[in-house]
């Protein structure tokens, strides 16, 4: 039995049609990302129990003064970060893999990550007195800049999903040997420090690394929402959703400068933490099945968590040596991607 | 697969071309040899080069040619014939034209075997890098090599890419983890971590040569059943072909190969995917000439890739496989957008 809750608000041209299992996995979700990040926080050199970490950040006094500082100015920004992060990277999985109609994308797989890399190992190895907040900028750059191309590249060919995949995989290859060549010869100490931002850390996320990222979130997440009516006609085929009155090349054009966007910007604040934008919208299937409405935000909601959980990991693992959350993902990622291309080869 | 149909093009080619085109290639080979053991930070005339052989004086010309030039080069050479070889090889037996070692996840492997030794053991022995290399090379090529002979019908070209592709992000990434807890390691290992012949070891070499030819052998001797083997599984089958053994021995054959090179030069790429296609492109279909060919063009091309990796940023030097990657990738843009199909 299928049920479904309607929203249809007067007077905005507005329908979703939302799986009924969607909001409770969502409360279910969320709890467990409260406990995650309640956890993370209070976990750490200098250990908070868990009933101060929680009446600090809802502002109560609590009987240690040290708390605020913390919690407040350290650890709640850095796992706000890896929560956004994550919203950002399993969304822009979530359509990528839809619009290319293909289980195995993920915006790490198609080259923005690579680009990113690029042009942050590239400020960090040539110009190590850049101040902080250039480095997301920079990033930023990189990931539109090889976007950009890819899609150019791509353009020619009628932007098929194939192409775009692997033109992104020959410029991921191009990129990676420019990075290559900065991480030989730079300065060891920079490139040590390339390398963690490389690998994907949250480490020493701030405020000043939160407050860029959300703007993107903020207009993109919704747009995704407002455009998953769309993502479903176009997963039935380029022919269908024409078929049923999609403007296919209009709604993919910003379908994917929605994607694109989301991965630019989370990998610009948190380097490339990757296979979560490749796993988080399996598992959303899994739980709230392949309708977009239901889909998006539960992706959002797990990517958020499994980032969150990574960093936990990553943390506690070797301590005091910190592990990136994107090592973490990797580890737990790659096997589930190896299993899902396994799998979808048999049918 | 591009270009199956005969066409025009392929008339021309009796085995008397054939050979002749390949004993060119071979002079070309010999020709870049030449420059490159000549070119150099010390530029050294010819003669001292005829002299080293037959009359050896211990001079420092002399010394530079036999104990850093020529090690190089025969490494170059060596080790761009065994991954064009090995990526010839692969892509036949996949029917995947952007199938090669970089792409699908065998350097990424051999890389980190090679790191993960240096973190645990401290500075290993050059000995240990090249066995761990080796290792971390075959176990790559076997994962993908399993997954791409999974299920009816083998897997889609692109779907084995992006299987290459998610293979390397993983294995780059347990990579990077290890380098981000050691710093030293890092610094010891990163040349190599680039790709290069420089510091090419001839003992190492030496040590390794055996598999390589042993790798090539392997993969002329079944060079027909590849050729065979490239008109489908059930067409093979039908025509009498024992697939399962075919593949066995290819596999076997581009793991020594890919395995050796990587253990001696790092992860250099491309080689692998651009010289199969330079070959095909020459003499056709015929895997029984692809090879050879992909033998001698792939020696030329990393040799003279090194030549102008040494020569590029005097004093310093290019990680070759940083050349052969920003030379390749365009090829293998090209190829994505002309010959893989929707």
């Amino acid at each position: 039995m299928k049920s479904w809750i309607v929203i249809r608000p007067q007077g905005i041209p507005v329908s979703l049609r939302i799986d009924r299992r969607v909001p409770l996995v969502l409360l279910a979700i969320a709890l467990t990302t409260l406990l995650a990040m309640a956890l993370n926080i209070s976990h750490g050199e200098y250990p908070v129990p868990l009933l101060d970490v929680v009446k600090t950040v809802l502002g109560l006094e609590t009987n240690n003064a040290d708390y605020n500082f913390i919690i407040n100015t350290l650890r709640l920004p850095r796992v706000l970060v890896a929560f956004f992060v994550g919203v950002g990277l399993a969304v822009s999985g979530a359509i990528l893999q839809c619009l290319t109609r293909n289980p195995l994308a993920a915006p790490g797989i198609i080259g923005v990550n690579a680009g990113a890399s690029l042009a942050a190992v590239a400020l960090i190895v040539l110009f190590p007195s850049a101040p902080l907040f250039a480095l997301p900028l920079s990033a930023l750059g990189g990931a539109i800049a090889i976007t950009i191309l890819i899609y150019l590249l791509a353009w020619e060919r009628g932007s098929s999903a194939i192409h775009l995949i692997l033109i992104g995989i020959g410029l991921s290859a191009i990129a990676t040997a420019l990075t290559t060549f900065l991480v030989t010869f730079g300065n060891i100490n920079q490139v040590s420090l390339a390398l963690v931002w490389m690998a994907g850390s949250v480490y020493g996320r701030s405020w000043e690394h939160l407050w860029p990222l959300l703007p993107w979130l903020i207009v993109f997440v919704p747009l995704a929402l407002l455009l998953s009516r769309d993502l479903n006609a176009l997963h039935l085929g380029e022919d269908v959703a024409r078929g049923i009155g999609s403007p296919i090349e209009l709604r993919r054009g910003l379908l994917w400068i929605t994607s694109l966007a989301l991965a630019a910007a989370s990998v610009a604040t948190a380097g490339t933490i990757g296979f979560v934008g490749f796993i988080s919208p399996h598992l959303a299937r899994q739980l709230v099945g392949p309708s977009h409405e239901g889909l998006i935000p539960t992706a959002a909601m797990v990517g958020g968590s499994i980032v969150v959980f990574a960093d936990l990991l990553g943390r506690s693992l070797f301590a005091p040596t910190e592990l990136p959350c994107g090592v973490i993902t990797a580890c737990i990622g790659a096997p589930y991607f190896l299993y899902l291309l396994s799998r979808s080869n048999k049918r | 697969m591009p270009s199956f149909q005969p066409s025009a093009r392929f008339q021309g080619r009796t085995p008397s071309r054939l050979w002749f085109g390949l004993i060119l290639g071979m002079l070309v080979l010999g020709v870049s040899l030449l420059v490159s053991i000549t070119h150099g930070v010390a530029e050294i005339p010819l003669s001292t080069i005829y002299k080293a052989f037959t009359a050896f004086d211990g001079s420092r010309d002399q010394l530079i040619i036999l104990t850093i030039r020529l090690p190089r080069s025969l490494i170059a050479i060596a080790v761009g014939a065994s991954l064009a070889v090995a990526g010839g090889i692969m892509q036949g037996l996949t029917r995947n034209p952007l199938a090669s070692p970089g792409i699908l996840g065998v350097n990424a492997g051999a890389t980190l075997a090679v790191v993960a030794t240096s973190f645990f053991w401290g500075s290993a022995s050059s000995n240990l890098y090249t066995a761990s290399g080796f290792l971390g090379a075959i176990l790559a090529a076997v994962a993908i090599y399993l997954l791409s002979s999974l299920g009816q019908g083998g897997i889609t070209p692109v779907k084995l890419t992006i299987a290459g592709a998610a293979l390397t992000a993983f294995l780059s990434s347990l990579t990077t983890g290890l380098l981000i807890l050691s710093q030293s390691t890092l610094d010891e290992i990163r040349f190599w971590l680039a790709g290069s012949v420089a510091k090419g070891d001839f003992n190492l070499f030496l040590q390794v040569i055996p598999y390589m030819l042993v790798g090539l052998l392997v993969a002329f001797l079944s060079s027909r059943q590849i050729t065979i083997l490239t008109l489908g599984e059930d067409v093979a089958k039908g025509l009498g072909l024992q697939t399962t053994w075919v593949k066995v021995a290819a596999a076997v054959s581009v793991v020594f190969l890919a395995g050796s090179s990587v253990a001696v030069a790092g992860p250099i790429g491309f080689i692998g995917l651009v010289i199969p296609h330079i070959a095909r492109f020459l003499v056709g279909v015929d895997y029984r000439w692809i090879l050879p060919y992909a033998a001698v063009l792939g020696g030329i091309l990393l040799l003279l890739a090194d030549i102008v990796a040494r020569l590029l940023i005097q004093p310093q030097e290019l990680p070759v496989g940083v050349m052969t990657a920003l030379m390749g990738a365009p090829f293998f843009i090209y190829l994505a957008l002309w010959q893989v199909k929707r």
